[in-house]
């Protein structure tokens, strides 16, 4: 696939805001994603980043503004946007290959069963083998994705679901946490991998992050998501004290440790999960 | 030549032959096919998706519905079928939560439609008075008495459920696999989940009329397990299941021919046995790829 299209824009969100039972969780977001850019949508816990990847997927619609994806109104471009929910793990017993949990990626939804030897004589299935080789060789999984997908390390899956999501060749790929819970190693190996991916295919990428470490030296753009509304631009002007002082309306330092990770500091991180949600269940004032 | 009185000799043909001079034999062995294709099929669906203990309520529930039709009146047929998709819908109707959360409060209703189903069996059995032998082989399954009218009706309602599940089929892989992805995809994974139940109940239905309803396991978990143990390929996994439960309903039904114990046991047996032998040598296999492993010198593959 040629590195096309790199002057359109592929998300663009204007003026928008999103309620979730009657809360605002953010506003007058306005996010330009050029195509085949990588972009970092980051922030802390709870200020809905996945709630901006499902506006963009238009599993939930905004209360105000508008977002167009790939020229549409969101929802409009299902096949041609390939995503990876929130880091799932499978059940170490599922006795299935990545290779069948990849080609799940193709056609996974189509009603009917497969024909037993329908291989020959249905050319297209040939074809759609063909394709799942391809996206297996491209992520680097060709070693592993014959064995049963609950017995290889969560890195190995990692792969193997992007290239899941790559099968009907995509031309934007969202991907929710995809470092979460991998180990250092698999986090700088796998964001290496949707940084090639996101150069070679000309494939424009939107990843929620929670540290920007193993990513920021791929990135052309980030969205920081915090107090209700969100700064996007270059990541070198994005993550700066002032820039998130500003965002967070409170003091915030962006230091630079002596290996060169960003550190910021003085989030106001909010109160753990559960607690927040006991409190709601519970009615405190 | 008296093959018709005499038990098992070496003669094979000869044995053959004398199994299938009696109707009711060839009634059996015509219900246990269908029997056992409609169970390998939802089975397979069954272990992949860790429902077994939802298959053993639906089967077991297939009791009280017997039970409860005898007392009526009513065919048994209809009593087992009647009973196994009620289940079946309770159960589906419990919200199963995408990723698993409240699997737990789905095991607690399970085992809640469980315990009272068998409770309501008791009284049917108690209510009804002398039906003692009959209760025997609701529980631990008979096959003698398999009419010609009973195998259309197992045959029409397999057939219909084995359709169903091969329209659904792709999609309910996708589901079972990986239910987040598939429900983003647009997969209906609620609707689906409660449709397979309902086949499932429909294979638990049949599967008690063969085994009983305490030893459906034997055809709907141990052909599935065995052959998910022996390959990751899920289509040829698919098809040993059924070749598996085929396998073992025939030597099941064969063995009950010529002794004088109950077809359920033999059934059993034989899937447990494969189950064991797969298993050993799956363990074997693990083991040796891991002194494999170990033998490597270091640096090789990261």
């Amino acid at each position: 696939m040629p590195p096309a299209e790199r002057s359109g824009t592929a998300v663009r969100f204007t003026d928008a805001a999103v309620q979730v039972g009657g809360r605002t969780i953010w506003s007058d977001v306005n996010l330009t994603v050029s195509s085949g850019d990588f972009m970092a949508v980051l922030g802390p816990n709870g200020v809905g980043k996945s709630t901006l990847i499902k506006a963009v997927l238009g599993l939930i619609g905004l209360s105000a503004g508008g977002v167009t994806v790939l020229g549409r109104p969101a929802g409009q471009s299902g096949k041609e946007i390939g995503y990876l929910p929130q880091r799932r793990n499978f059940d170490a017993g599922l006795r299935v290959r990545g290779t069948d949990v990849v080609s799940l990626g193709g056609d996974g939804e189509r009603w009917g069963a497969p024909f037993p030897l329908g291989d020959r004589l249905f050319p297209e299935r040939r074809t759609a083998r063909a394709r799942v080789r391809e996206v297996i060789d491209l992520v680097g999984a060709s070693a592993f994705a014959d064995r049963p997908i609950g017995e290889i390390s969560g890195g190995e899956q990692q792969r193997l679901l992007i290239a899941q999501a790559l099968v009907r060749r995509p031309r934007l790929l969202v991907l929710d946490e995809p470092l979460d819970s991998l180990d250092l190693p698999s986090q700088a190996s796998v964001a290496a991998l949707i940084s090639k991916i996101c150069r070679e295919q000309g494939m424009t990428v939107m990843l929620v992050a929670h540290d920007v470490n193993p990513i920021f030296p791929y990135l052309d753009c980030v969205a920081y998501l915090a107090g209700g509304g969100a700064v996007c631009g270059p990541p070198e002007e994005v993550i700066t004290s002032q820039t998130l002082t500003a965002l967070y309306r409170t003091p915030i330092e962006v230091l630079r440790a002596s290996d060169g990770r960003l550190v910021v500091v003085g989030e106001p991180e909010p109160p753990a999960r559960h607690a927040d949600r006991h409190a709601g269940a519970a009615g405190h004032p | 030549m008296n093959a018709a009185t005499s038990g098992l000799s070496w003669n094979l043909v000869a044995d053959v032959r004398q199994l299938f001079l009696f109707s009711f034999m060839v009634n059996a062995f015509r219900a246990g096919t269908i029997v056992a294709v409609l169970a390998g099929a939802l089975g397979w669906f069954m272990v992949l998706r860790r429902q077994a203990f939802a298959g053993h309520t639906l089967a077991i529930v297939s009791f009280p519905g017997a039970a409860g039709a005898i007392l009526l009146g009513i065919r048994a047929t209809v009593g087992y079928f009647a009973a196994a998709i009620g289940a079946a819908l309770v159960i589906a109707s419990v919200p199963r939560s995408i990723g698993g959360t409240t699997r737990s409060s789905e095991s607690a209703i399970i085992g809640t439609v469980q315990a009272f189903a068998l409770a309501c069996g008791a009284l049917f059995v108690s209510l009804y008075g002398g039906f003692l032998s009959g209760l025997t082989n609701l529980l631990f399954g008979s096959f003698l008495g398999i009419s010609p009218s009973q195998v259309i009706v197992l045959l029409a309602i397999a057939g219909a459920a084995l359709a169903a599940l091969a329209l659904i089929a792709r999609p309910l892989f996708f589901a079972s696999v990986d239910p987040d992805v598939a429900a983003a995809r647009g997969v209906p994974v609620r609707l689906l989940s409660g449709l397979f139940l309902v086949l499932l109940g429909c294979a638990a239905a049949e599967v008690s009329q063969i085994t009983g309803a305490l030893l459906v396991f034997a055809l709907l978990v141990m052909p599935a397990a065995t052959a998910q143990l022996i390959t990751a390929r899920p289509m040829t996994s698919f098809w040993l299941t059924i070749a598996i439960g085929l396998m073992v309903v025939w030597l099941g039904l064969t063995a009950a021919y010529y002794s004088v114990y109950p077809v359920g046991f033999f059934v059993t047996t034989i899937g447990f046995v494969a189950y064991g032998l797969a298993a050993a040598g799956r363990a074997r296999a693990a083991r040796s790829s891991r002194r494999r492993l170990m033998a490597q010198p270091a640096g090789g593959i990261a």
